[in-house]
């Protein structure tokens, strides 16, 4: 197998990691579900340092971000598909 | 010969245990005696001075914290003798006692009454007359079992829940069930896999203790104290450049160094030697890596794996600490610092099985004496966990 792009825990995830240094906006992405290898392909719409989540799916503002097929926080921001998800549009639930 | 029964070289002290270095520590009962100290370990070579910044005027539960924390430090293994030294005899007798329960060689002094020179030149004598006694040593064939491995992850990022932290999890699955010691703590930074590490536990009364546990620290440390919603203390700013966004991500992450299989058996306190025999622990620890380490070489842990994203540089004064990776620009960027490098995972080059299995091979030779990259690099952070305020 190819080295992919972007990385995603589960099936049930929305958000996947970036685990190349440099991805460029634009970019095909080989994804991999970790949980069972399977793959897809996805364009980041933005450029995204390694080790940075991109959504999946596209999210509106109260929506719960997936991963690790677990709550990790809520929707800020308006989120498409193919975009940067960070601080700027994800907040934790707690505290 | 598998993974999991394979032999390494270490020392067996006194009371069985197992060590994997041969330290004479001096260590200091308060924060005014560690000019003593570091002129003892100055003095005689081979021996390794503990300063700490606490031991004055605390009082209760965090009084205790600090006697555990001193004879647990004194009483690890890997320390093959110890010199005490404080500035008055009744809180010093009482660590020495504390250390004296393992068999091994250790001596108090204090400085009231007989001044830094005096003080320094008796605890000098005896510190070169323990290291003759001990330098000698010779290691014997241990099983890796026999081991009390602590873990911790620092600086941590997304990389971190998807190679390293499960790497240090496959580990616990293949040597827990061996007979291996294990422990993991960080109780604010569960926070949002508290249910999942909740289900972990092997009992319902364990699960309970476990919840009272981290609810305990919710209310009394972070509700109680919190400014904001923690925001670059938890997560920090590193964790933040790293690409991890809130505690709930980074608790998943953290979680997955306890592995798919293994049950934890207890909840200690900070400190608390685990005494429910072979098995993964849960310690109440903040997340901080020194006082974290610090903690766990108090309860006896003497090696401890650091699974680290952004490159956290920890080391502690008397247990290895073996860091592992799986991000590829730190593997770059900061080779001296790691041990193991698992960032084969993110290439999906690399299984989490070959990972864990890398892992035990460094833990087998740190074991058998190979310095980890923190010990090479000179890092002994030791950071003592206060409670409260002192009196």
């Amino acid at each position: 197998m190819s080295v992919p792009q972007l990385l995603v825990h589960d099936h049930k995830d929305n958000v996947g990691v970036v685990v190349v240094e440099g991805l460029k906006a634009g970019t095909d992405m080989l994804c991999v579900i970790t949980e069972d290898n399977s793959d897809f392909h996805l364009t980041s719409r933005h450029d995204v340092p390694i080790g940075h989540k991109v959504a999946l799916v596209d999210l509106k503002v109260g929506d719960t971000v997936i991963k690790y097929g677990q709550d990790i926080g809520k929707v800020v921001a308006p989120i498409a598909r193919g975009e940067h998800v960070h601080v700027h549009n994800l907040k934790t639930k707690r505290w | 010969m598998s993974n999991t029964n394979r032999k390494i070289w270490a020392y067996r002290r006194e009371n069985g245990r197992v060590g994997v270095r041969n330290y004479v520590a001096i260590l200091p009962v308060d924060d005014i005696s560690n000019a003593a100290c570091e002129a003892v370990a100055n003095n005689i070579k081979g021996t390794i001075a503990l300063p700490h910044a606490y031991g004055r005027l605390q009082f209760g539960e965090d009084l205790e914290l600090h006697f555990r924390t001193m004879i647990g430090t004194g009483a690890n293994p890997n320390v093959a003798a110890c010199i005490v030294i404080g500035i008055e005899p009744g809180w010093t007798q009482r660590i020495v006692e504390g250390i004296a329960k393992t068999g091994k060689p250790v001596a108090g002094f204090w400085i009231e009454g007989n001044g830094d020179i005096a003080t320094i030149a008796a605890a000098s004598r005896k510190a070169k007359e323990f290291v003759h006694a001990t330098s000698g040593q010779v290691r014997v064939e241990c099983d890796i079992s026999e081991l009390w491995v602590a873990a911790k992850c620092g600086e941590s990022d997304t990389t971190t829940g998807l190679a390293s932290c499960p790497t240090v999890g496959n580990m616990y699955d293949k040597l827990v069930p061996a007979g291996l010691y294990g422990c993991f703590g960080e109780t604010s930074e569960l926070t949002g896999a508290e249910h999942l590490a909740a289900a972990r536990a092997v009992s319902p009364e364990i699960r309970d203790k476990f919840m009272k546990t981290w609810q305990s620290y919710q209310d009394d440390v972070i509700e109680a104290h919190k400014t904001s919603d923690l925001s670059e203390s938890q997560p920090t700013k590193g964790n933040i450049a790293g690409g991890l966004t809130t505690i709930e991500e980074k608790a998943l992450g953290n979680l997955e160094k306890i592995g798919k299989k293994v049950k934890f058996i207890d909840v200690l306190e900070p400190a608390e030697a685990p005494a429910r025999g072979p098995g993964l622990y849960f310690m109440d620890t903040s997340s901080a890596a020194a006082e974290c380490c610090t903690l766990q070489a108090a309860a006896g842990y003497v090696i401890h794996i650091f699974p680290t994203g952004q490159g956290n540089v920890i080391g502690n004064p008397i247990m290895p600490v073996i860091k592992v990776t799986g991000n590829p620009r730190t593997v770059r960027l900061m080779p001296e610092h790691i041990d193991v490098d698992v960032s084969g995972v993110v290439r999906r080059e690399m299984t989490i099985d070959q990972a864990g299995d890398a892992l035990i091979d460094c833990i087998a030779h740190t074991a058998n004496g190979r310095l980890t990259a923190a010990e090479a690099l000179g890092h002994v952070e030791f950071v003592m966990t206060k409670l409260y305020r002192s009196a």
